[in-house]
This record gives structure tokens, sequence and C-alpha cells, in this order.
């Protein structure tokens, strides 16, 4: 387990439903409404309810802590929202797919991964990153 | 309504305690579809080396967000909630939070940026316990794009 400059990690796909926008907003405290609101949403500009930008951005970490071998190895995340994932009303959401690419850092005990954050083949994030804490080869 | 100008280093003061309990760590992760034992079960936690549970990375936003909502709300700030869009987040993690941890958040504007009827706020909010421990630096930036005050 874990992740060395150069390897492609396995890619994750992640189901993005309703339901879990309304968890999520639960949870976090983010209660916008344009978040699980169609009406709401619409009056912004946007075709629907789309997921709070920190939902994807927390896939893509989950992707980044599995690849590491733990969320405590995941020293830095972030992104830009670049492209809102909208929900459809309907049991089966969408899928946002998290890929990623390994690079070195100056430190052996890091690299740094590149992540291309997807939903319908279309990126929606940009600058999107981790720094993750590996074992330093023996 | 345009920003307040000076904005740029403002400091709020810290947010009220919030208590990362099992219960609050387990309903985030099982949000973001995060069933890994490490959030939801005690005793696999600590055999993976942790006290209790461990909240997924990005749950210090839970904290930081109660912060960059302060700021928004402040009527001297001079931003219309409905116009704000987050455009951008990262984390710089110290460690994960633990079940137990009961956290603050203290928000700085590092800048404002001001262009094409777009403003954009850079914060930087730090997620510390509330014995001090250093958690998470949570870096927000807003974009806040009001209408033209005369749109004919």
């Amino acid at each position: 387990m874990g992740l060395r400059v150069g390897s492609t990690p396995e890619p994750r796909t992640y189901p993005v439903t309703r339901a879990h926008l309304v968890a999520y907003a639960g949870a976090s405290g983010d209660r916008n409404p344009i978040h699980w609101s169609d009406r709401a949403a619409r009056e912004i500009g946007l075709p629907g309810v789309v997921a709070h930008g920190m939902y994807t951005l927390a896939l893509a970490g989950r992707a980044v802590a599995d690849w590491a071998g733990g969320p405590e190895r995941v020293l830095e995340l972030g992104a830009r929202f670049t492209r809102p994932v909208v929900v459809p009303d309907d049991d089966l959401g969408v899928d946002v797919r998290v890929t990623g690419t390994v690079a070195a850092t100056e430190h052996p005990a890091t690299v740094r991964v590149e992540l291309t954050v997807t939903c319908a083949d279309r990126k929606v994030l940009g600058a999107a990153r981790a720094l993750v804490r590996v074992e330093p080869d023996a | 309504m345009p920003i307040t100008p000076g904005l740029a280093g403002w400091e709020l003061p810290a947010t009220a305690p919030y208590s990362a309990t099992r219960n609050v760590i387990g309903d985030f992760a099982r949000a973001i579809g995060a069933l890994d034992p490490l959030h939801h079960d005690p005793q696999a936690a600590r055999a993976a080396g942790h006290p209790d549970v461990v909240a997924p990375v990005t749950f210090p936003m839970v904290i930081a967000f109660q912060a960059v909502s302060a700021l928004l709300a402040d009527p001297a700030v001079g931003i219309e909630l409905r116009y704000v869009v987050h455009a951008e987040q990262r984390f710089v993690s110290s460690r994960l939070v633990v079940a137990g941890d009961v956290l603050t958040a203290r928000l700085t504007v590092e800048s404002v940026r001001s262009a094409a009827g777009t403003d954009v706020l850079a914060t930087r909010s730090e997620v510390v316990t509330v014995e001090g421990e250093h958690v998470c630096t949570a870096s927000a930036t807003l974009a806040h794009r009001p209408p033209p005050v005369a749109e004919q």
C-alpha cells in the first residue's frame, strides 16, 4: 500500500445522490439551499441542485487517503471549484471520478499527487492536488 | 453594495468551541461515503494507532465554515451572501481531528482583490483545539460578485 513516484493509483469512482447532499448539509452545517432545492439553484442560474464544492473535494480526499494507506498521511489537500456537479433527483445520482499522478517533492518522505476530478468526463476541480507522507525508500 | 475597503488583515474572534464527538465524525464520514472503520469504530482506530476514531481529511471545514459564515454575516463587511461563491479551498493538516477534540477556528482575511466587478477574498482559518494545539489550516477563497448597481 502507498504511493510511489511515477505510479498510477487505481482510479476511484464515487456516486453522488441527493441523499448524500442532504446528509452532508446536515453534517457539515452548510445548508445553502442550492444543494437541495432545484428552485433555489435555478434562481441563481444553475440547471438544478449541485453538490457542495466541499463534497467533491471530500471525495478527492477519500481517494487520496485510500491510495496513501490512511487519512493521517494526507498532509495537504486543495482545489479550485471550477465547474458545478449537477446532481439529478433520482436514485442513481452522478458519478465523480478521481484519478491521480504521483510526483516527487524535494523531501523523500512526501509525494505530490496531482488529481483529476471529473463528472461526465468534464473536469470539475482545478489545480487539485495533495501532499502525502510516504515511507522513504529503505 | 461594495465590499468594505481595508478588509485585508481583519481577524475574527475564535468561533465557539465545537465538540468533535464520535457521532458527528461518523455522520460526516457517512455523508461522504467514507465507511473506513477508522471513522466509525474506536477499536479499529486504536488498532491503527489513533487515540479514538479520526475524521476524514476535510472535516476541519465544518469548524472553518463557522468562521467563514461569521465573516460573511458581519454587516460591517459589506458582503451579500447570495452573491458569494466558494472558489477555492486548501487544507494543511498538522493531524487529523480525533473524537473528543474541542475545536475553534480563528479566521484572518489574507487579501482582497477586486477586478471586473468581482471581489476575491482570501481567508485563512486556523483550526485549533481549545488547549491550543494546531490541527489544520483551512484556506478558503471566496468570490463575491454583486450585480451592477444600475442594471439598465
